[in-house]
């Protein structure tokens, strides 16, 4: 059975300009010790998925459709119960390690107080096991660190922070939401090390949310692809780099440039992502789609199953993407 | 040899910072954001200046347009000392010299027309220029950049990131200039986008016959764009050659390791690459290590790292590492 198991869910905010509509009709699942990449640009509602799963969407937000956790509906239950469920089993890690720490506490109080609610451990067993778990995440001398304020450490070692504290409850499913878009390249691969690391360790499952195709390629089984927040294409990360069906898929693979290749001129995809406040009758893709029919102007394509572990939604064909 | 467009030599940046807790007559520390850096670029020529955040690499570009002052060193242009030059000369070199940033919106003035941030440099620079003349390059910028010109009304606000930066880019152009520094100008935007502004920098460079800076962490984008790449850490050059020797034979541990951790798009070729991966932080600017700065990271270091700044080593023509262990090591390898 799916540990999330994520149907139809529809993300709504009421802002001052008008409704956006974040996330249109997103359905998946996760399975135990699955790893999942959501890849897609900025307000391809990649993260707005996410939260709105776990009840964080902010104020405005509203989301409908269905969320189910082990089998249980979790969407906008009480703030109480949800609580129950994340940190304990759900756990989340955020882009900016130093906005999502409280700066006036110390690592060690920021991070025993998981425990302490969560596990009702004693100040001294919490603090044994979070030593115990900043060692995990390899940070030197972890006794004698964790007593310093988060502006002590650097970005790269908050980040550990943050991934071992998501960590204490050992729970079965790791968000991370772009986790290493705010550090230096040979620190992310620190950081991405650990978290493929930490996967096989603890068997947890997780999502990746990110926009760098080059992660994605080095740590995730599952890749899905959104854009204006609908799902574009979803398969195995093997099938999808190497035979993407999806004109978006295959314009953004073009379009990054890689250090393995030479070329003169990159492929671009012309035009700019799409306004969410306008709203889309037909395909999001459509206005840039260098494939795009009339048919797509005036209806969404569905997710098609197309293999086992593949779907897509587009009106053509995968052999006329190609 | 003709004299190159521009040639840094030894160039110095030194910011005091006041120690945190200090009493006022607590003297202020020096840190050395960019430790002795040279380089040349000749016309027509990109450069690219890759390192990590704390690298100095902005920071030598606002030295060469003399935002920041220098400690020392010397930044020729076209053979003149601009560190040394008068206010009225250095006026001029602005011209020739102009800047892109990275934060598209926040370097647009949000209170001003596109039109009038576009042609605020030329009005500037050339006072006596006829309103219609303005008007007329603006829209010709404009459409060279990929704007529309019926834009030229609107606000910042209105438009996207990559348009935004477009419009800085018009802006950088429109005093005809003959380096363009671009300081991370596509980390803001999306894959997408990026590929579209990275084209036009590039058809714009050869078009135009421009020289161009480009400093950003992303290797992959750098390599795309330039001709010659520099790897700078903690101030300091660590290796400098042309494109893709320093991708495909790269000398510097530094420079390896960093080509290691940049990840490739594509499963087959990511999962079977070898990902040694370079442990620790960046050291503190305020208190770096003795002799090569990089030797606390470093795989290869030895004792005699830590005494010594090490010299520069010519690989090959046009191909400097700063690691005399690692430039003995590739000689052994050749004989």
């Amino acid at each position: 059975m799916a540990l999330l198991e994520i149907k139809d869910l529809t993300v709504k905010f009421e802002t001052n300009d008008g409704i956006v509509s974040a996330v249109n009709g997103v359905s998946f699942n996760v399975r135990e010790g699955d790893t999942l990449a959501i890849v897609g640009e900025s307000g391809s509602g990649k993260s707005q998925t996410a939260f709105a799963a776990i009840g964080l969407l902010a104020r405005n937000g509203h989301a409908t459709g269905s969320v189910k956790w082990d089998g249980q509906e979790i969407l906008n239950l009480p703030e109480a119960k949800l609580n129950r469920i994340r940190a304990d089993e759900i756990a989340m890690i955020f882009q900016d390690p130093m906005t999502s720490l409280n700066p006036f506490l110390k690592v060690s109080d920021q991070m025993e107080e998981v425990l302490t609610l969560h596990r009702g451990m004693s100040r001294k067993q919490a603090r044994a096991e979070c030593v115990r778990m900043l060692d995990a995440v390899r940070i030197p001398d972890a006794a004698a660190r964790i007593t310093m304020y988060p502006h002590e450490f650097s970005g790269g070692m908050r980040q550990r922070i943050m991934i071992a504290m998501s960590l204490l409850c050992r729970p079965r499913l790791l968000i991370a939401d772009e986790p290493t878009t705010a550090l230096d390249v040979t620190v992310q691969a620190q950081i991405m090390d650990l978290l493929r690391d930490i996967q096989a360790e603890f068997n947890t499952a997780m999502i990746l949310i990110t926009h760098d195709l080059g992660i994605v390629a080095g740590s995730c089984e599952r890749t899905m692809v959104m854009y204006g927040g609908r799902i574009m294409e979803r398969g195995t990360t093997a099938e999808i780099f190497a035979n993407p069906t999806h004109p978006y898929t295959l314009g953004l693979l073009d379009a990054v440039p890689r250090l393995d290749r030479k070329e003169d001129t990159l492929p671009t995809i012309p035009g700019e992502p799409p306004d969410m406040l306008r709203g889309f009758r037909g395909c999001p893709f459509e206005p840039r789609c260098p494939k795009a029919i009339e048919r797509c102007k005036a209806e969404a394509p569905a997710l098609e199953r197309v293999s086992e572990t593949r779907v897509r939604a587009c009106h053509r064909s995968p052999e006329e993407v190609a | 040899m003709s004299t190159p467009l521009l040639k840094v030599e030894d160039l110095r940046v030194t910011f005091n910072i006041r120690p945190r807790g200090a009493w006022p007559w607590t003297p202020s520390i020096p840190l050395h954001a960019v430790g002795g850096v040279s380089f040349e670029l000749e016309k027509g020529e990109t450069l690219g200046i890759v390192g990590e955040s704390g690298s100095g690499k902005s920071t030598v570009a606002r030295a060469i347009i003399n935002t920041v002052p220098a400690a020392g060193g010397r930044v020729l242009w076209k053979g003149d000392d601009l560190l040394q030059m008068d206010p009225h000369k250095r006026r001029q070199h602005r011209q020739a010299a102009q800047m892109v940033f990275q934060d598209p919106l926040a370097a647009l003035n949000p209170r001003m027309k596109v039109g009038e941030i576009i042609a605020e440099p030329l009005i500037t620079h050339a006072p006596g220029t006829s309103k219609a003349d303005v008007k007329r390059r603006v829209g010709e910028l404009m459409e060279r950049v990929g704007l529309l010109p019926n834009q030229i009304n609107r606000y910042p606000h209105e438009f996207s990131g990559g348009q935004c930066q477009r419009i800085g880019i018009a802006r950088a152009l429109i005093l005809n200039p003959e380096l363009v520094i671009c300081d991370e100008p596509v980390s803001a935007l999306d894959v997408s986008v990026q590929a579209q502004v990275i084209n036009l920098l590039s058809e714009l460079q050869r078009d135009l016959g421009l020289s161009l800076i480009f400093i950003a962490h992303d290797l992959s984008v750098v390599k795309h764009i330039s001709d010659r790449i520099l790897v700078m850490y903690l101030g300091r050059v660590m290796e400098t050659a042309d494109a893709d020797t320093l991708i495909e034979r790269p000398v510097h541990p530094y420079t390896r390791s960093l080509v290691q951790a940049v990840p490739i798009p594509d499963p087959v070729v990511e999962l079977a690459r070898e990902h040694p991966v370079l442990e620790g932080d960046l050291p503190s600017p305020l208190n770096p290590p003795s002799g090569c700065v990089f030797r606390t990271r470093c795989p290869l270091a030895q004792p005699s790292c830590a005494s010594e700044r090490p010299a520069p080593q010519q690989i090959a023509p046009g191909h400097v590492s700063y690691c005399p262990i690692t430039a003995g090591e590739r000689e052994v390898a050749r004989a």
